[in-house]
This record gives C-alpha cells, structure tokens and sequence, in this order.
C-alpha cells in the first residue's frame, strides 16, 4: 500500500475551458461581482463615471490591468519572498498602469486628460490588489488569468451601467449623442422635463450602486448581509 | 501662514478627500462596521499622510520634475522622468507604511495592537496616492504639501468617524433586509456628499 500512496501523482491535463475555468469568469459577473458583493474598487467606479465614455475605456484598462497583473504574480508566486511581496506587488501594477497609461496619451489624448490622475490611481484600485492577494497568489497561472478578466468584466459591467445612467439623465446623451432633446419645443420640453443635475455629482453614483445592490439582493438572496 | 491654513481647511473641509472626491472609498466602507476601528484606521492614515506628502514632494521635486536632474550636471538638464511618478510614489508609500508600521511596533505594543491589520491596509488606500498626485498637479510648495496631506488626512478621519457612528445607529432601524449592510451604507455616503456638496461655496 504504501507503495501506492508515494507513487507520483499523475497530473490531469486539464481542458481550456474546463467547467471550473468557465466558473472562474462567470462568477464575478454577479455572486462575486468585485463591487457590488466584494466592495472593491469602489473609488474608480465613482470618479470617472459621470459619462458613457470614460466609463468604458476605464473598465477596458482595469480588464488589462487586473489580468496581466494576476498572470505576471502568479507566475512569480513561488519566487517572490513574502516579506516583500506587497512592494513586488505593487511594482507589477505600476508598470502596467504606466504602459496603459503612456498608450491613452499616445492613442487617444482627450480620454486621457478627462480621466487624469484616475488612470493612476488604477495603482490603488483594490480590485487589482485584492485579486492578486486572494487568487493570483495560491492559483495557477492561466485560472489566475482567466479570474482577472472574469473580475474585471463585472466591475466593467457596473462602471457601465452607472456611466450610461447618469450620462443619459444628467444630460440627455449617451456617447455624445442627444438621446433626451430638452429644447425649446420639443416634445420632453414641453411636458416639463429637465436634466436632472445631481446625476452629474458622484453622490449620483453612490444612491445608483446602493440601487444596484438592492436589487441584486432582493434577487440573489443569499448575499443578504445579516448583521 | 495664512496660506497654509487655508490650505489645510480646504482640504479637510471643502474639498474632503472621502466626500467630495470620493477617494478612499473601499478602506472606507470596509472599515466602517463599528467606531473604534474607524478611529484606529483615521489616525493610522494621517500619519501616513502627513509623512509621505512632503516626502513624495521632494521626490518629485529633486529627481523627478522636467529638469530636476540638472544639478548633476548641464546634460541632465532635459531629462524628464515624471513617467515614473506613479511607481515612485507608490514605493514610497509601501516602504513608508512598512516603516511606519514597525516603529509603531517597536515604542507602542498596545497601539499597533489595536490598529491591526489596517496599517498594511493603508497602502492600498486611493486617498493616499491621490492626494500624492494631486499635489504634484496643483504644484504645492514643500510646506503647502505638508499642510495638504494633513488636512486630507483629518479629512478621511472625520468622514469614517462619521459613517461610522452612522452605521452603529442604523443597525436599530428597519431597513429593507436585501438594502442592509452595504447598500444603505451607499447610500448613505451619497447623502454626506451632498451635505459636503454645500461647502464647496465658501472661498478661503
């Protein structure tokens, strides 16, 4: 017998898109959605959000971000002492901040001036840490992966909604375009309707995400905080 | 002088870091069950502020900056590294909190006790990087940068303090089952913010 147990063991091959690698990206979508249920990254997701379009070009950052940034630590994780991982950790982030950020001035300069230091502060977004802490660190590199893109398209899918919300009631376009014409004449003019100002304020995003939550949990009960 | 008070009540008042830039949000409601905690994490972070804004100032200032490097001779006069800023400032403030964390260790057992984990939870806090950044980009001088992160320091201690105490009290009340915890908190700070909102009129 004791042959058998010290036998090495055979390692499963595991498919690409195994059921559970398929569960890594699905989940953060809504029963582990990063901001909503793990409270991470809530910072971003309230600053840059008064409009459609930065809202999408954050989320797209933070999905290249997050998943980088969990493949590079998780191929590190037996190496790095753990004393200094925090640092390592962070220096791993800030490169990729820095590359994201060097490429929006390059490519695409009025999105980069319109989100200034939050690109930056992508540094201290705690969904970068937080991911690398809880799962980069114990996984392996491609389910590392794949949870950061699962993780970053759930936070993405806030920071959307919130920035389609608010763009479209705080001034009636969304990307731009008028959706909600208030002009003189018009039919919304003429029963009244105004742009609602406070959707521009990032309090807006604060009741919109207590919203958001609220009827994620009276659907999903079992993220029900108790206490 | 008078500069510099202003300076420290803009910050801390009319412009909160937590209220009207909303930084700091997660160490903010993730800390925010019960008051003693809150108060433990306020202190911790304008500690650190208070050291890392100067410091990151004359980081930024002596190495950093367009043309820092000039007193190394004429030809570094056009070097420019400011694309470092964030992996600089970033490694300031890990190795700061770090030291921080084991002096507090060394001369006040019962303080680091009570603080926790959430001294190596500061690193990662937004409103410690912003107010780094933010001052680079208003081009604060030394002592301005010392007064600032001071203020934004008492700042984010007054604002967690605050919802602290708010959600000790509101656990009595019949809030929706599925809008407890976390989502009233939201909303919540949403209502302070438009509170803070009305600040934003006074000029000093």
């Amino acid at each position: 017998m004791a042959d058998v147990a010290q036998a090495p063991k055979v390692e499963e091959k595991e498919p690409l898109f195994s059921k559970k690698n398929r569960k890594l990206l699905s989940d953060p979508l809504d029963d582990n959605n990063p901001i909503t249920v793990q409270v991470l990254g809530i910072c971003s997701a309230l600053a840059v959000t008064s409009q459609l379009k930065p809202s999408i070009v954050m989320a797209i950052c933070v999905v290249f971000v997050v998943s980088f940034a969990n493949l590079a630590v998780s191929l590190m994780r037996k190496v790095m002492p753990g004393r200094i991982r925090m640092i390592v950790q962070l220096i791993v982030i800030a490169a990729l901040v820095t590359i994201v950020d060097i490429f929006l001035k390059a490519f695409a300069f009025d999105v980069s001036k319109e989100l200034s230091v939050f690109i930056g502060l992508i540094i201290t977004n705690c969904i970068v840490m937080g991911r690398l802490e809880a799962f980069a660190m114990g996984n392996k590199p491609w389910a590392a992966f794949l949870d950061g893109i699962g993780n970053g398209i759930g936070y993405g899918i806030i920071l959307i909604i919130v920035g389609g919300l608010r763009e479209l009631f705080g001034s009636g376009t969304l990307l731009g375009y008028t959706i909600l014409n208030v002009e003189e004449g018009s039919f919304l003019a003429n029963i009244g309707y105004q742009h609602n100002g406070i959707m521009a304020t990032p309090a807006a995003a604060m009741f919109i995400i207590g919203v958001l939550i609220w009827i994620q949990r009276s659907r999903n009960t079992k993220l029900v905080d108790i206490s | 002088m008078q500069d510099l008070i202003n300076v420290f009540i803009k910050s801390a008042f009319i412009e909160n870091m937590v209220l009207s830039y909303f930084l700091g949000m997660c160490s903010y409601l993730a800390v925010s069950k019960t008051v003693k905690t809150a108060f433990g994490l306020g202190l911790a972070v304008i500690f650190v502020l208070v050291i890392t804004a100067p410091v990151n100032w004359l980081l930024h200032e002596y190495l950093l900056k367009e043309g820092a490097l000039s007193f190394l001779g004429s030809s570094f006069a056009g070097v420019d590294l400011t694309f470092l800023k964030f992996i600089a400032f970033i490694a300031v403030i890990a190795s700061m909190v770090q030291l921080v964390e084991m002096i507090i260790e060394k001369f006040s057992p019962a303080l680091y006790n009570s603080l926790g984990i959430f001294l190596p939870l500061i690193t990662v806090n937004c409103a410690i990087l912003g107010t780094s950044l933010f001052m680079v980009q208003r081009e604060y001088t030394l002592a301005e940068s010392t007064f600032f992160g001071m203020g934004s320091g008492v700042g984010f201690f007054l604002a967690i303090v605050a919802i602290a105490s708010i959600r000790e009290k509101i656990r009595y009340s019949a809030v929706p089952p599925a809008l407890r915890g976390l989502g009233i908190a939201f909303i919540i700070t949403g209502l302070m913010g438009l509170a803070f909102m009305s600040l934003m009129g006074i000029k000093v």
